[in-house]
Formats: C-alpha cells, sequence, structure tokens
C-alpha cells in the first residue's frame, strides 16, 4: 500500500452533476427523539420494534415509513417513481429488498455500510443528471437492536462496551430527486470513494477505520473542483464520531487543509453525550438523518449556501473480522448547493 | 500518511478504558453477586445441608438468579456496570446462556434456540471439557487408575 501522490489524486471518481434533491422524511426510533435533533424530525415511532414482530421488520417499517412520508409530501404517487435506490446494513439488504416488495417501486439496492447514503444520493443524482430519469428515490435505515443482532452480541448478554465502540442509529430517511426548479437543494457534483484500508483490525474503533478513506475523498473531491474546504459551508462526514473525526482533521492538516468547524460529523450530531454512546452514532441512517432534519433546511432558507456530504462506510462483515482481515472503509461525497 | 504511522497514531489518540472505575465496579457488582451466593449457602446450611451438599443446590440457585435477571432484562445492565466482576460467577455463566436463548427464539426452536444457546458459553464448555480431560490424563499418569 502506498500514499498516492497529488497529482495521482487528481479527478478520479469525479461526477458533474445537474439534480435537484427535492425533499426529504425522516423517521426515527424514540432513542434518537431524544437526542439534541429530536425535534427536527418528521415522525417518531413510539416502541422499538414499530409494532411489529422482529428488529429486522421494524427496520423495514422505518424505511417504508419514511419513503412513504416524503411521497405524501411531494404528491408523488408510487407509481410515478422510475427508480428508488435504497440500502441498508443487514446481510442481502433484506431490509431494502423486503421494503421494496411493498413499496412497488422499481428498485436499485446498494451497499457501502453506512456510506450508503451518499452512494445512494449519488445514483440518484446521476440518474436524473443523465435524463436517464425524472423522479428518483434515494433511502436507507438502520436500527440499532437489528444491527447489534447482526454485528455483535445478543441483545440481553452482559457486554462492556470500549470508549471508541459507537451506537448504530435507529430510523428511515428517504430523498427524492428529480429536475423542478424548486426544491431544498441542488446536487451538483460527486465523488465515488475508493476502498482505503490502513490495516486496522478493531471492529469497535470503526471511526479510526474510516477517517482516511473521508480523507482521500474528501481530498480529490476538492482538487477535482479546484476548491479549498473553506470553499463550504458544511463538509458533514458520516459517523466517524469523537474517535474517527480528531484523525480525519489531522489527515487533512498533512495536506494543508483547515476546515475547523465547517467539518462535522453526523454521528456526533445525533446524540447528546449524556445519552452514553460513546465515540458517537453510526449506521446506514446516521448521516440521512442528519442531512434531512438539520442542513436541507440551511440549504432551503439559503442560511448554508455550499455543502459536501461525506458518508464514511466501515466494509467488515463479522466472518471478515473473525477470520483476522483488517477492516477496508470507503466514503462517497456529494456536494450540494442552495437553489438561489 | 503511511498506514504503519497512521496505525500508530490511532494506538496514541484512542481513549483509554477507565480501569480503575471499571475495576471499582467489577469489586462492587461481582462482590455482591458472592455476597448473594454466601447468602444463599448459609439458608441452605441453616435448613440442614451441610458443607458437601450444599454446592450443588447453591449453584442452581444462582444460575436461576441469573437466567431470570437475563430474562427480565436487567443483568446486561448489571454487566456493563460490572464487566467481568458479572461475567465471571456463575450467574454470568447463565446470562451467556440465556440471552442467546432469547435472542434467537425468533429464529424457530430448532436452528435458533437449539442450535445458538451455546454460541457465548460454547468455547467455555468445549475448552473445560479439554482441560477436564487434560488433568485427567495427568492425575492417571502420576498416580494410576484409582475410583
Amino acid at each position: 500500500m502506498s500514499v498516492e501522490t497529488s497529482r495521482e489524486i487528481r479527478k478520479r471518481g469525479h461526477l458533474r452533476l445537474d439534480a435537484t434533491l427535492a425533499e426529504a422524511a425522516t423517521v426515527v426510533g424514540p432513542f434518537e427523539a431524544q437526542g439534541p435533533l429530536g425535534h427536527l424530525f418528521d415522525r417518531v415511532v413510539q416502541d422499538e420494534l414499530c409494532g411489529e414482530q422482529s428488529y429486522e421488520r421494524a427496520e423495514r417499517c422505518l424505511m417504508r415509513g419514511a419513503v412513504d412520508l416524503v411521497l405524501d409530501r411531494t404528491g408523488v404517487s408510487a407509481s410515478d417513481v422510475d427508480i428508488l435506490f435504497g440500502g441498508d446494513l443487514l446481510d442481502q439488504i433484506t431490509t431494502t429488498n423486503f421494503a421494496g416488495r411493498d413499496l412497488g417501486v422499481p428498485l436499485v439496492g446498494v451497499y457501502s455500510a453506512c456510506a450508503t447514503t451518499s452512494e445512494a444520493l449519488l445514483l440518484a443524482g446521476l440518474a436524473v443528471t443523465s435524463g436517464a430519469a425524472d423522479t428518483v428515490l434515494a433511502a436507507t435505515a438502520s436500527h440499532h437492536l437489528s444491527a447489534e443482532r447482526q454485528y455483535r452480541y445478543p441483545l440481553e448478554l452482559g457486554v462492556q462496551r470500549v470508549p471508541t465502540a459507537q451506537w448504530t442509529a435507529t430510523g428511515g430517511a428517504a430523498f427524492l430527486l428529480n429536475r423542478a426548479e424548486r426544491g431544498a437543494a441542488r446536487l451538483v457534483a460527486a465523488t465515488v470513494g475508493s476502498v482505503q484500508d490502513y490495516g486496522l483490525k478493531d471492529p469497535s474503533n470503526m471511526g479510526a477505520a474510516m477517517a482516511p478513506a473521508a480523507a482521500d475523498t474528501i481530498l480529490r473531491h476538492l482538487r477535482a473542483r479546484g476548491q479549498t474546504s473553506r470553499d463550504y459551508d458544511l463538509i458533514l462526514t458520516g459517523d466517524l464520531a469523537r474517535s474517527g473525526l480528531p484523525l480525519l482533521e489531522e489527515l487533512l492538516a498533512e495536506e494543508r487543509e483547515h476546515p475547523d468547524h465547517r467539518l462535522q460529523d453526523a454521528g456526533i450530531l445525533l446524540y447528546a453525550k449524556a445519552q452514553d454512546v460513546h465515540a458517537g452514532g453510526s449506521g446506514a441512517v446516521c448521516s440521512a438523518l442528519v442531512l434531512a432534519s438539520l442542513v436541507l433546511p440551511r440549504l432551503r432558507s439559503g442560511a448554508m449556501r455550499r455543502v459536501l456530504l461525506v458518508a464514511t462506510g466501515s466494509l467488515h462483515s463479522p466472518r471478515s473480522y473473525q477470520q483476522g482481515e483488517t477492516i477496508p472503509a470507503v466514503a462517497h461525497a456529494v456536494e450540494m448547493e442552495a437553489i438561489t | 500518511m503511511e498506514p504503519k504511522e497512521y496505525r500508530q497514531r490511532v494506538k496514541r489518540l484512542e481513549k483509554p478504558r477507565p480501569i480503575v472505575r471499571n475495576a471499582f465496579w467489577a469489586f462492587v457488582v461481582g462482590g455482591t453477586i458472592c455476597l448473594i451466593g454466601q447468602l444463599v449457602q448459609s439458608g441452605l446450611m441453616a435448613i440442614g445441608y451441610n458443607q458437601e451438599t450444599v454446592k450443588a443446590p447453591t449453584s442452581i440457585i444462582m444460575v436461576f438468579l441469573g437466567a431470570v435477571g437475563t430474562a427480565f432484562g436487567f443483568y446486561d445492565r448489571i454487566a456493563k456496570l460490572g464487566g467481568m466482576g458479572a461475567n465471571l460467577p456463575i450467574t454470568g455463566f447463565s446470562n451467556a446462556v440465556v440471552a442467546p436463548a432469547m435472542e434467537f427464539k425468533q429464529e424457530g426452536p430448532i436452528m435458533g434456540t437449539g442450535a445458538r444457546i451455546f454460541q457465548v458459553a460454547g468455547p467455555v464448555i468445549a475448552y473445560g471439557l479439554l482441560a477436564a480431560f487434560a488433568v485427567g490424563i495427568v492425575r492417571y499418569a502420576i498416580m494410576g487408575f484409582k475410583p
């Protein structure tokens, strides 16, 4: 593994987009509603099961809820949706595929762990930009308890978490993209992440494993666009949390990028410190919830002009970890600006 | 930054585990569980069990208490605070068997609960048996076969 030189980094994976992010909708669990952004979410489900029999079914309920809500708000019917790009964290992305069964829209399932939000947005933006589709949805969901079941331990097992551990967010989020003149924001560019692996092995410190991927994507994006981090009101990483964000700052500083307060992490913003989520939030929906509830309203009002969403994903599986493999990570960037 | 240099930096920046606080709570929680165990044992001896016969019923009662604590959803909270202090006593072993049994109920009685019940405790049982076997061989080698 060698560190790429600046010249090699340039332009690869860079996409020009021209699509309107018309509307977004969020559904969250009760614990997320207690966080600092609680009052900004569109719907709160009162119990972790969402009225279902299992947490896996509850996760589908969250995704369906968000999609229904965004369709409702925009007055678009499911039969008018050209494509839904959706993804989640569970094996075989069952949340998305099973929600698709109920939604009855043409579906493309995508996966890049917690970077799925920006991957889905990027693909949806690309579909609209190319002119191949008119109305496109991007959706993600994750559930704390279904993720615990898949990635970690049985729920009732007595386990002590380490300080670098993160808390998978419970919620669903959906975005509707089209060619309209008005909307929440315009997607103008994106950079597709390349998988980075700096040889870290600890799945309870995902922030550290993902920070190099975020740095690589941010630097490539800025260079391809001829920008610096100061051209942004906000660079929002997905879930680096308190363990990963300082590392990203160091990696960017090495390349003489000092975004300071402009660089924020959704995993840190989503929960209050008193909620005892250790390093911060994570999960496919983590960045989507913060984008939809906190960032898009500010872009819509013009309080923010330019935002870079950099959702980060840790691409290991419980099996790859047990077999002693290191943790590869990826980050996809989507640049959006206010519609004047 | 080279990956090796990065890994060193990660190690340096990693927030250390609160060892003193963890050890304190492990002592309190583990000690409390053992105190309860002692009370159970003393109670049984007061109703007629002797030093030898009291061992099995004491363990059974503690395993039962661990299972009840797991079923009602508070053993994991005790363990979050007490760590090894809650995992090491026999109530912790009970938690390690009952938690997956509850967890995989949704996957059915055979492939779920049945197949996964020892997911956590399995290694302890497997290597416990192996260790007992090894000790038995050593004893046989030294002392010969005596029932």
